[in-house]
C-alpha cells in the first residue's frame, strides 16, 4: 500500500494544535511601525506635520528607494509607478503616507494620531465605467483614459457566425469587490544583523522568494543580504502573493535604523489598504444554432485594478484570465472578446483565488440558464447540449484541456440532487407563494501550470517551474527543501507521502523545508492552484534520482545489480534474499566511507529537480437549491 | 491611561505577575507580556474568535477585555490544553479530522469547544454548531471542525456512560 492516496494525520499539526505554530505577528521587535493611511481617494499632500523629536519616514526619507512598477509587455499595457510611501499625491484610501516608529505598538498608534497629512482633495473617480467616462479623473499621467491593459481577440469566423445564428442571447453581470479576508493580517518583522549587515524579513508571504528579489530591488540592496523568512503563515488566499509596499518600508527601516522593526497589520488597515479584488463588469452575447449549441460567444470585460498594478503579476492578471477562460467548459467554435483594466482611485487588485473564475463561471453560466428558458429546455439539457465531450481539446483561445468529466460531473450533481422531485416542490411552493430554485454551475479550474502559460501573458517576472532539493545527511535523515512556500495546504505531508514511496520510508521520518530563502532553492511559492502538482512533480523527479543513488550504492555494499535492490522498510535490501543495509548506513558510508563505492559514486546524497510542466484543469459541478424570501 | 498598574495573571496554572497600561487588553498581555502566543489576533473587535480564551468557567473573547479585569481570575489557553505529551481529546481529533489548514484560528476554536464541552457534557449536535458559529475560519474548513467536536463530544459520552 502507497502512503499516496493514503489518508493520513498532518506532519503540519501537531504544533499548529498546541500553540506552537509561529507566525511572524509572534516575533518580539525593538522598534514597532504604524503607517499613516490617506483618509481621502484622491488628494494632493500639501504638508506633513511632525510632533518634535518623534521618528516619523516619509517618502522624503525613502527618496533612494525605486517605486513599484511590474511591467507586462503584451495587451497595450501602460506601466504605472506606485512609490512604498505615497509621494506627492495620494490615490486610494488607505494608501500608506508615513511609517510611524516608537518603541511599542501602542506608542506607535498614539504617534501617528499626532501626524498631521494635509490633503487636499481632488476629484476621484471609483467605478470602472465611470473612470472610462469623459471629463473622469486621471489617476495616473500616463494613462489618461485610465484604461492600461487593453486586449481583444476576434476569430475569423465570428462576424458571420453570430450574424447567422438562430438566436441571441446577451446576459451582463457585475461583480462587486472582495477582500480575500486571511484570518492572519499582514505582518512583517525585518531584523538588521549587526556582523554581516544582512537583514531577515520574516512576513506573511505566500512568495518568499519572489519577495526578496523585489524588495532588494528596489531598496538597491544585494540579494545575498536580505533573507526572507515565511513562518506559519495564516491564509493568503492570493492576497499575499502580491508585493505589499509595506514590507519594502519595514525592511528599508530595519537597515536605516540598524535594529529590528515590525508591523503588524490590523483588521481595517487589512480591510480598507490590503488588495481587493474582483471588481469587474462582464457583458457575454451568445449566438445559439436552432438546437441551443452555442455557434459563437462574445464578452466584454471590464476590470477594476484600483491605483496601481500589483507586482509581479500586475494588473493584467485578471482581464487576461478572464478572457483566455470566458468559454470554460464549454464548446466556443467562435469567439470575441475585449479585456480591460482600468485605474481608479481604489486599493490597488491582487489576484484572490480561482482569480476572474468566480465571475465569469457566473456570466457564462447565468447565460446557459437564460438561453434554457429561451429554448424551453431544461437547464442541465442546454450544458449537455454544450458541454466538451471530446478530449483532448483546443479552445478557442488555443487552451489545451486535456481531459475532463463534464457530462459526467453534471450528471452526478443532478442526480444527487432529484431534479424531477425538486420542480414538483418548486410547483408546489410557488402555489403558496414561496419561491424556490434551482442553480448549477459547471466549470473547469486551471492547475499546475509552468512558465508557457504565464509567458502568454507577458509577464516581465514569469513564475511557473518549481526546484526541490533532496539530500540524504550521513544520519540518514531525509530533507527535501523547496521553493513553494505552503500556507494551510498541508504540503509538507502530501511530498513527504511521495518521498516516502519512492525511498521506503514512512512520512513522518522525512523533513520538508520551506518558506527560507536562506534554506531553499529559489522557487516561486505557492499560489494558482500549482504548487502539488509542480513541487510535487519536482519532489518526485527528486526522489527518484536519491533512489537510483540508494540503489545503486547499495547494489555496490551488496555485491548485487542495482536493478535488484528495493528499498523498503528503510533498508535497502537484494530482491529475494535477506541480504539489506540500512539506509542510515549507506548515508553515513556515503560520506564517511565514500573510499567503498571505487569511484563510481561521489561523495554524499544531494539531488535536485526541476519540473515547469504545460498545466492542466481540473473540473467539477455545483448544484444549489436556494429558497428566496421575496419580502425581503 | 499610560501610568503603568501591577498584576497578576494566572495563566494555565502559573502566575505572571506584569506591569500594564489599563488600556491594554487581555490578548496583548497574554501574548506580549506573557510570552503564551499560542493565542492569535485576528480581528482585534469581537469578530473572529482567533483569540478566545477560557477565562474561569467561561470562553470569552481576550481582544474585548482588559487585562487589568482578569485579576484574580484563572485563564486557560491552548497552551494549557495537553497534559505534557497527552494532548487533549480535542486537540487529537482536529488531526483525526483534518479540523485545520493554516492553524491561525484553531487555538480558538478549540478553547471554544472545550469550553463548551466541559460546561455542556451532554450537548447536542445542534448546539455544537450554533457554538462554534461564534468563530471564523477562513480556510473554510467548518465541516471537519464540526466534525472533530462532534466526535469528541460523542466520545466524552462514551466514557461517561
Amino acid at each position: 500500500m502507497t502512503w499516496v492516496g493514503r489518508s493520513i494525520r498532518r506532519l503540519e499539526d501537531p504544533a499548529l494544535v498546541r500553540g506552537d505554530g509561529r507566525f511572524t505577528g509572534d516575533l518580539t521587535a525593538s522598534r514597532w511601525v504604524r503607517f499613516v493611511r490617506s483618509p481621502v481617494a484622491a488628494g494632493r499632500i500639501a504638508r506633513i506635520s511632525v510632533p518634535a523629536g518623534s521618528a516619523v519616514f516619509t517618502s522624503v526619507e525613502l527618496a533612494a528607494v525605486k517605486p513599484i512598477r511590474p511591467l507586462l509587455h503584451k495587451f497595450n499595457y501602460i506601466p504605472v509607478s506606485q512609490p512604498v510611501l505615497a509621494k506627492d499625491v495620494v490615490r486610494f484610501v488607505g494608501e500608506p503616507i508615513a511609517a510611524v516608529v516608537a518603541s511599542t505598538q501602542e506608542d506607535a498608534e498614539d504617534l501617528a494620531d499626532l501626524v498631521g497629512a494635509e490633503i487636499e482633495p481632488t476629484p476621484a473617480v471609483v467605478g470602472a465605467r465611470e473612470a472610462r467616462g469623459a471629463g473622469a479623473a486621471c489617476v495616473h499621467a500616463e494613462a489618461p483614459d485610465n484604461v492600461i491593459v487593453d486586449a481583444s481577440s476576434k476569430t475569423a469566423g465570428f462576424d458571420a457566425a453570430l450574424a447567422g445564428a438562430h438566436r441571441r442571447i446577451a446576459f451582463a453581470a457585475r461583480s462587486h469587490r472582495q477582500n480575500a479576508l486571511p484570518i492572519e493580517p499582514r505582518a512583517a518583522h525585518a531584523a538588521w544583523d549587526r556582523s554581516t549587515g544582512r537583514v531577515t524579513l520574516t512576513c506573511s508571504t505566500q512568495a518568499p522568494h519572489a519577495m526578496r528579489t523585489v524588495i532588494a530591488e528596489l531598496i538597491g540592496m544585494a540579494e545575498s543580504d536580505l533573507r526572507v523568512i515565511a513562518p506559519d503563515v495564516g491564509g493568503g488566499f492570493g492576497q499575499k502573493m502580491s508585493l505589499s509596499p509595506e514590507f519594502v518600508v519595514i525592511t528599508w527601516l530595519a537597515r536605516a535604523l540598524r535594529t529590528s522593526v515590525a508591523w503588524i497589520e490590523d483588521r481595517r488597515e487589512n480591510l480598507i489598504a490590503c488588495f481587493h479584488s474582483r471588481d469587474q463588469h462582464i457583458a457575454v452575447e451568445g449566438g445559439f444554432d436552432a438546437d441551443g449549441r452555442l455557434t459563437a460567444l462574445s464578452a466584454d470585460i471590464l476590470a477594476n485594478v484600483g491605483a496601481y498594478s500589483c507586482y509581479p503579476t500586475t494588473c493584467g492578471v485578471e482581464p487576461l484570465m478572464a478572457m483566455a477562460e470566458m468559454p470554460g467548459p464549454y464548446d466556443v467554435p467562435e469567439y470575441a472578446c475585449v479585456s480591460r483594466a482600468v485605474l481608479t482611485h481604489t486599493c490597488p487588485m491582487a489576484p484572490y483565488r480561482g482569480v476572474s473564475r468566480p465571475v465569469i463561471t457566473f456570466a457564462i453560466e447565468r447565460l446557459m440558464d437564460k438561453a434554457a428558458a429561451a429554448f424551453g429546455l431544461d437547464p442541465g439539457e442546454i450544458r449537455r447540449r454544450n458541454l466538451i465531450r471530446s478530449f483532448p481539446h483546443t479552445s478557442v483561445t488555443g487552451l489545451l484541456l486535456d481531459q475532463a468529466s463534464y457530462i459526467e460531473t453534471m450528471d452526478a450533481a443532478v442526480q444527487a440532487i432529484d431534479v424531477a422531485g425538486f420542480r414538483a416542490r418548486q410547483a408546489q411552493a410557488r402555489a403558496q407563494g414561496r419561491y424556490l430554485g434551482l442553480g448549477l454551475a459547471t466549470f473547469c479550474e486551471r492547475t499546475g501550470y509552468g512558465t508557457p502559460a504565464f509567458a502568454a501573458r507577458g509577464m516581465e517576472v514569469t513564475p511557473g517551474w518549481e526546484t526541490v532539493e533532496m539530500t540524504v545527511d550521513p544520519s540518514g535523515s531525509i530533507e527535501a527543501r523547496i521553493g513553494a512556500s505552503p500556507h494551510g495546504q498541508g504540503l509538507r505531508t502530501t511530498l513527504a507521502q511521495i518521498i516516502a514511496d519512492e525511498l521506503g520510508t514512512s512520512p513522518d521520518r522525512i523533513k520538508i523545508v520551506h518558506g527560507d530563502t536562506d534554506r531553499t532553492p529559489y522557487g516561486w511559492g505557492t499560489f494558482a492552484s500549482r504548487s502539488l502538482v509542480i513541487a510535487g512533480g519536482a519532489t518526485l523527479m527528486a526522489a527518484r534520482k536519491v533512489r537510483a543513488r540508494l540503489t545503486t550504492m547499495a547494489g555496490i555494499l551488496l555485491e548485487a545489480a542495482a536493478e535488484d535492490i528495493v528499498l523498503e522498510a528503510d533498508a535497502a535490501r537484494v530482491v529475494g534474499t535477506d541480504r539489506s543495509i540500512r539506509i542510515e548506513s549507506l548515508a553515513r558510508a556515503a560520506y564517511h566511507q565514500v573510499h567503498r563505492f571505487k569511484g563510481e559514486i561521489g561523495p554524499g546524497i544531494m539531488e535536485s529537480a526541476t519540473y515547469d510542466p504545460a498545466g492542466t484543469f481540473s473540473n467539477a459541478c455545483h448544484v444549489a437549491v436556494v429558497e428566496v424570501d421575496v419580502e425581503t | 491611561m499610560t501610568e503603568k498598574i501591577e498584576i497578576t495573571l494566572n495563566i494555565n496554572g502559573r502566575d505572571y505577575e506584569v506591569r500594564v497600561e489599563p488600556r491594554r487588553t487581555l490578548v496583548d498581555v497574554i501574548r506580549d507580556d506573557c510570552g503564551q502566543t499560542g493565542t492569535h489576533i485576528g480581528c482585534e473587535h469581537g469578530v473572529c474568535g482567533a483569540c478566545t480564551i477560557i477565562l474561569d468557567q467561561e470562553a470569552v473573547r481576550s481582544c474585548l477585555m482588559f487585562a487589568v479585569q482578569v485579576q484574580g481570575k484563572r485563564i486557560r489557553t491552548v497552551e494549557g490544553l495537553a497534559d505534557g505529551d497527552k494532548l487533549h481529546p480535542l486537540q487529537t481529533a482536529f488531526m483525526e479530522h483534518h479540523a485545520l489548514q493554516c492553524g491561525f484560528c484553531t487555538p480558538g476554536f478549540l478553547m471554544l469547544a472545550v469550553n463548551a464541552l466541559e460546561t455542556n457534557p451532554d450537548i447536542s449536535d445542534d448546539e455544537i454548531l450554533d457554538v462554534l458559529a461564534s468563530n471564523l475560519c477562513r480556510c473554510t474548513g467548518y465541516q471537519n471542525i464540526i466534525k472533530a467536536v462532534r466526535s469528541t463530544a460523542a466520545e466524552m459520552r462514551r466514557a461517561r456512560a
